[in-house]
């Protein structure tokens, strides 16, 4: 086979009209969208017709739209989780999948994501979480940690940032998990459990990713030295509980923080409107 | 046929129904909160989806997502919840989404008086969301109209792919009163048309008949998105001519549509008129009124059943005798500049105008203003 007849397995699953990406030289969020088109490709989806990808706006927000070969919805800032439950809540046959940044999920839309949780709304949410406002030049988001410089707080950033994964395993939502971009595997695993194994319900998955352009390159790191770091200070959340919260510092704890298999909005609705047909009947 | 006796808000759930509505999110807000009452026990029943939504920015962004996955979807609010919905009603329009937004109006602004009527929410649901844009706007007067102008709006947001508002106030929404209720096979509306081979899904050639619209699914691969696209929905935030071709084709939609969407109904004979009240939604009760009790044949009544677009054209045709119009409102004063822009500057223009307290104009407030 000559150089090329090489071709990218993703492409199957890709428009390839629209490439090459608009993404920084660098940018993570290839390596996420690789990890979600081999967790298809093993599951053996071929094409991605039953799936709809909803997203808001931000970086992340631009990998469904255009980038992948499905239905996609590129909606207002924030408002992705809403029309992907319209979406989910007309047609419960398709499986909708919700990627979107942290300020777009955690911030404008935070009352969404609250809500799609307690719900128990049928979505998969990923939320790229890159720590900062990329697509406007790196302001702070809800997600900046303490004391870091941005165009928005050029003294430091005085607030602290919210942990979603946190606030989302006291919820009623089915599955909670995080991953640094570096856990590659354990990612495309957990996306395929929640295309699989746990099929209903809220499903939840932080890819911690940060930006290349914004956060990196002001801590004078490159792509791949910042990846080395994050294998280092990503650990599985059970060895992160049991350090002092002194030892905490500057650690990511990582995992599948809850995973289970409840009705969710789908089922329960269903359930009443079965009853009052058949009643009517 | 069947006689109920029905509020506005009831009318308008019974007449979305029958249009085919399947799919309701909302927000409660006093006084359009009974629509949701309503919906959320008979839709279950038809096998169509209720959700309560977390607030207003959730129920108009979940009929959009419902709307692409192809269902007849419906929310109904009054002003605070519709000013947070306007950002929503603008995606709509640039994605050319069906979706139908009933408000019913109450005294504003912010908080206001929630349970007392208005008609203040004219000029907002014209121009509330940024951009150019242009939604059709329809406005009942009794609970009749109610239930006939939703089945109206439905079969415009379908024909064409467009998000449609109905205004009513809390007189409408609460007045109870006899509704004649059509049956369901004598009732029509349009149904949008699915694209076929490759027709592009955000384009057409004549700018009057939308582009068709597909379904989520079913392997269009459709890209929806609130930038500037081209015909096929790729982004282009870039260039001149793509945005410039989508927003003007957009705005042409609706305007040249026009002798089908501006709908009104005169009392009287125009070319007698020296005196006209123009007037719409509940306002044209006491205005109907006023001109019975008058009869004076050079008096006549244009009542308008559509806000916007305005065919202004017809209407300066039609106020082309008149030395004097009498503009009833439920503000302080909106539809009067349009009432202006269509008559010389040697007629008198005058508003009745009261809002607040749940106080009616009266009829003897506009015979006052005509003697």
């Amino acid at each position: 086979m000559t150089e090329s007849q090489v071709r990218h397995p993703s492409l199957d699953y890709m428009r390839e009209e629209v490439l090459p990406t608009a993404f920084c030289p660098g940018c993570y969020n290839g390596i996420l969208m690789n990890a979600l088109f081999d967790a298809f490709r093993e599951i053996g989806i071929r094409d991605l017709k039953k799936i709809v990808f909803v997203s808001g706006i931000g970086c992340s927000s631009w990998i469904p739209s255009p980038y992948i070969k499905a239905d996609s919805l590129h909606t207002l800032h924030g408002r992705a989780i809403p029309v992907a439950t319209g979406v989910k809540a007309f047609n419960p046959e398709l499986e909708v999948i919700v990627i979107g940044g942290d300020g777009d999920i955690a911030s404008i839309g935070g009352n969404h994501l609250l809500h799609a949780a307690r719900r128990n709304m049928d979505l998969i949410v990923i939320m790229v979480n890159n720590l900062v406002y990329a697509m406007t030049r790196g302001q702070a988001a809800p997600t900046t940690p303490l004391g870091m410089k941005t165009p928005t707080t050029p003294y430091g950033n005085p607030e602290e940032p919210v942990d979603v994964v946190n606030i989302l395993v006291n919820t009623n939502a089915n599955y909670v998990a995080r991953w640094c971009i570096s856990n590659y595997v354990q990612l495309k695993n957990s996306i395929k459990d929640v295309l699989t194994k746990y099929k209903r319900g809220f499903r939840f998955i932080e890819v911690y990713a940060p930006c290349i352009t914004y956060v990196v390159r002001r801590e004078n790191k490159s792509p791949g030295e910042k990846l080395r770091e994050l294998m280092k200070i990503c650990i599985p959340y059970t060895r992160y509980k049991s350090l002092k919260p002194s030892k905490r510092r500057n650690l990511i704890p990582v995992g599948i923080f809850k995973a289970e298999d409840k009705p969710g909005f789908i089922d329960r609705y269903r359930s009443f409107v079965n009853r009052l047909t058949q009643a009517r009947e | 046929m069947e006689r109920m006796f029905l509020s506005g808000n009831e009318a308008v759930v019974y007449g979305a129904l029958d249009a085919g509505c399947n799919f309701y999110a909302g927000y409660p807000i006093t006084p359009s909160s009974e629509i949701m009452h309503l919906m959320a026990e008979e839709l279950p029943k038809r096998g169509g989806v209720f959700i309560q939504a977390e607030d207003e920015l959730a129920a108009i962004n979940m009929l959009i997502g419902a709307s692409w996955a192809g269902a007849r979807a419906m929310t109904a609010t009054s002003g605070p919840g519709f000013s947070l919905m306007q950002e929503g009603i603008g995606y709509a329009v640039m994605t050319e989404t069906p979706l139908v937004i009933v408000d019913v109006m109450r005294a504003g602004p912010a908080t206001g008086q929630a349970t007392k009527p208005a008609q203040g929410d004219i000029m907002q649901a014209r121009w509330g969301r940024h951009g150019d844009q242009y939604v059709p706007v329809l406005a009942p007067s009794n609970p009749q109209e109610a239930y006939n102008f939703i089945i109206e709006a439905f079969d415009i947001a379908e024909k064409l792919r467009t998000p449609v508002i109905m205004l009513t106030d809390e007189f409408i929404g609460h007045g109870r009163e006899v509704v004649y209720r059509r049956d369901r096979s004598r009732v029509t509306v349009s149904t949008r048309r699915k694209p076929q081979g490759q027709e592009p899904f955000f384009d057409s050639k004549d700018p009057r008949i939308p582009p068709p619209m597909p379904v989520l699914g079913e392997g269009y691969y459709v890209l929806v998105t609130g930038s500037t696209h081209n015909g096929y929905g790729y982004r282009d935030v870039h260039s001149f001519e793509t945005h410039y071709k989508l927003v003007s084709r957009l705005k042409r939609k609706i305007w040249e549509n026009i002798s089908e969407l501006f709908k009104y109904r005169v009392y009287g004979e125009p070319s007698k008129a020296r005196t006209a009240i123009v007037c719409y939604g509940s306002s044209c009760r006491p205005a109907i009124d006023a001109w019975m009790k008058l009869g004076n044949p050079h008096v006549i009544v244009v009542k308008l059943n559509t806000l916007w677009p305005i065919d202004y054209d017809r209407l300066s045709n039609i106020l082309a005798n008149v030395e004097k119009v009498v503009v009833p409102e439920l503000n302080l004063g909106q539809l009067i500049y349009d009432v202006k822009v269509c008559v010389g500057r040697d007629v008198k223009v005058v508003g009745v105008n009261k809002v607040g307290g749940g106080i009616p104009i009266y009829p003897s407030d506009i015979i006052r203003v005509i003697k």
